[in-house]
């Protein structure tokens, strides 16, 4: 084990800023990264199911 | 479109024997990463992880740059990312356009924001780890230069196929977009290093990382396998996206959309 | 009959540019322009202009041919003429490579041109100037041709201009790092042979493999 408190964890021998900002920037560009795909994909099927219940009330009128 | 234009086939994905190209369907492509895509994750979460633990408690602290080089954890597999998925996204536009095959295609177009991301992401942490090491935010040297570079080469594909409204020509232009950028990208990082060379006497480098315990190696080859995985579930999510987009006329996605919503992702 | 019809593409174009004189000059007029902000940005010492000559004639070179490219290829593509070309029979490439040429003779040879009287406004000495000059005769056909490429990329697009220069700059990173390179070294009392060279193989390079994807780029956008 390297860190004797989560104190020393947290403050990286003194380069806590450095590291922490880049693992924190890393986890959030990833994050959103993947938010963003998974969001075009919900609305793609809520497109789609939508253009299948419009098609159908077409077909029953 | 009339709703009269729809064809009347319904495939089932597994019926025939496995060939190459039985997953260059559309709708077999959909299946198979449905299926995929929560194994991928945990694979991603479980070698992140792992890697993880052993970057920050069992690889030892380095005696020339203190706890600062752990950044490299993240910022070598990102760059290792950045460059793989660039020659994914051209090999696959390729293939979409010698053959003809949409989902290749649409798979080259699903590859380029995540590509972009890990190339942001490792020029952040080169950034971020260059300051306490160099003492400055940016160093202009080669490996980082070119990492800039291959940013605006994504962008520059992206801006296109954005741009052309017309799906084969985007593909197409794409394609070659892409192919122009990865045969360029050798003469480009060359150039810049030997700029690199001529402008400074650089001592400043990169590639002076620390020497690799084998346990940072380990740690590192950990996140580059996370990092690889999760660009497999992201990508795929993206591309179902797109396939959903541009099928969204046949049968199949009709079927597909009108099963209970708890059937499928 | 390739050679005809090159030829008579070249010689269209050079007369079109002859008759809108103005827009064939506003590329030199933009170059010279550009230039000159930069001593107003960064100071008018001598030494300092000096060391920034070789980058700053390059680029304002560079965005001047990127951003007079795309009307080469605009004109004719709104009027119809490009798509009677191509049906008619004439090679896609042909129409690259012709296109390339005139917008060499039409901007690239007044860059090389007005490259002396730049130099001597940014304090460099014969030999600079001469190697300056020679960069970018050795430059600008390679600027041409990625920048025809660029213009067949973006035909007809919203924002192809800026589009044009956002897929094309990367690409032309090689040209300029070689090209001012070169200054640079003469400079520092160095041989410019080896820039010089490379940039010569870069050309030999560009002309081989532009015009095919210049003419792949034609065929799609006017499918």
């Amino acid at each position: 084990m390297n860190w004797s408190s989560a104190g020393e964890f947290f403050a990286m021998g003194g380069y806590g800023v450095y590291v922490w900002g880049s693992y924190g920037v890393a986890a959030a560009a990833m994050l959103i990264d993947a938010a963003y795909a998974a969001a075009r994909q919900r609305r793609a099927l809520a497109d789609a199911r939508r253009e299948i219940d419009d098609e159908r009330e077409e077909a029953v009128r | 479109m009339s709703p009269s234009v729809r064809s009347s086939r319904l495939p089932n994905p597994l019926s025939n024997p496995l060939r190459l190209t039985t997953f260059a369907s559309p709708v077999r492509f959909h299946a198979l990463t449905g299926a995929l895509l929560p194994w991928l994750w945990a694979v991603c979460l479980l070698l992140g992880a792992a890697g993880l633990y052993i970057g920050f408690f069992v690889a030892p602290t380095d005696a020339t740059q203190g706890d600062s080089y752990r950044i490299i954890f993240i910022h070598v597999p990102a760059a290792w990312m950045s460059m793989l998925l660039y020659l994914m996204m051209a090999g696959w536009a390729a293939i979409g356009w010698a053959f003809n095959a949409r989902l290749a295609s649409m798979l080259a177009r699903a590859i380029a924001p995540t590509g972009a991301m890990f190339t942001f992401m490792a020029l952040w942490t080169g950034a971020l780890w260059g300051k306490p090491t160099w003492g400055t935010w940016w160093v202009w040297d080669a490996r980082l230069t070119s990492e800039l570079i291959l940013l605006f080469l994504y962008f520059g594909y992206m801006a296109l196929v954005a741009a052309i409204d017309d799906p084969r020509r985007a593909d197409q232009a794409g394609a070659l977009v892409a192919i122009v950028g990865a045969v360029n990208v050798p003469i480009i990082y060359f150039s810049v290093k030997w700029w690199n060379t001529l402008h400074q006497g650089a001592t400043i480098s990169m590639t002076a990382a620390p020497k690799m315990a084998s346990t940072m190696l380990t740690a590192m080859l950990l996140m580059t396998f996370a990092f690889w995985a999760y660009a497999f579930a992201v990508v795929f999510t993206r591309t179902r996206a797109i396939v959903l987009e541009r099928e969204r006329h046949t049968d199949w996605v009709g079927a597909l959309v009108t099963r209970r919503p708890g059937e499928q992702r | 009959m390739s050679r005809g019809v090159f030829g008579a593409i070249v010689a269209r174009d050079l007369r079109l540019a002859a008759r809108r004189r103005v827009d064939a000059l506003l590329p030199i007029g933009f170059f010279a322009v550009a230039a000159s902000m930069f001593p107003f940005g960064v100071g008018s010492e001598p030494n300092l202009l000096r060391q920034l000559a070789p980058g700053v004639v390059w680029v304002c070179a560079l965005l001047a041919s990127l951003l007079s490219v795309q009307q080469l290829y605009g004109g004719d593509f709104a009027d119809g003429s490009l798509d009677q070309m191509l049906v008619g029979g004439t090679s896609a490439w042909t129409i690259a490579v012709a296109k390339a040429a005139s917008h060499w003779l039409v901007t690239g040879v007044p860059l090389v041109a007005a490259t002396p009287l730049f130099g001597l406004l940014f304090g460099l000495d014969a030999a600079a100037i001469a190697t300056l000059a020679l960069s970018l005769l050795l430059g600008t056909p390679i600027l041409a041709l990625l920048g025809g490429l660029g213009a067949a990329l973006t035909l007809g697009l919203r924002s192809a201009g800026m589009l044009l220069i956002l897929v094309v700059l990367p690409l032309t990173v090689p040209a300029l790092i070689l090209g001012a390179g070169a200054v640079v070294a003469v400079e520092s009392s160095l041989s410019p042979r080896a820039h010089l060279s490379l940039l010569g193989a870069l050309l030999i390079f560009s002309a081989l493999l532009a015009p095919p994807a210049t003419a792949a780029a034609l065929r799609i956008a006017t499918e």
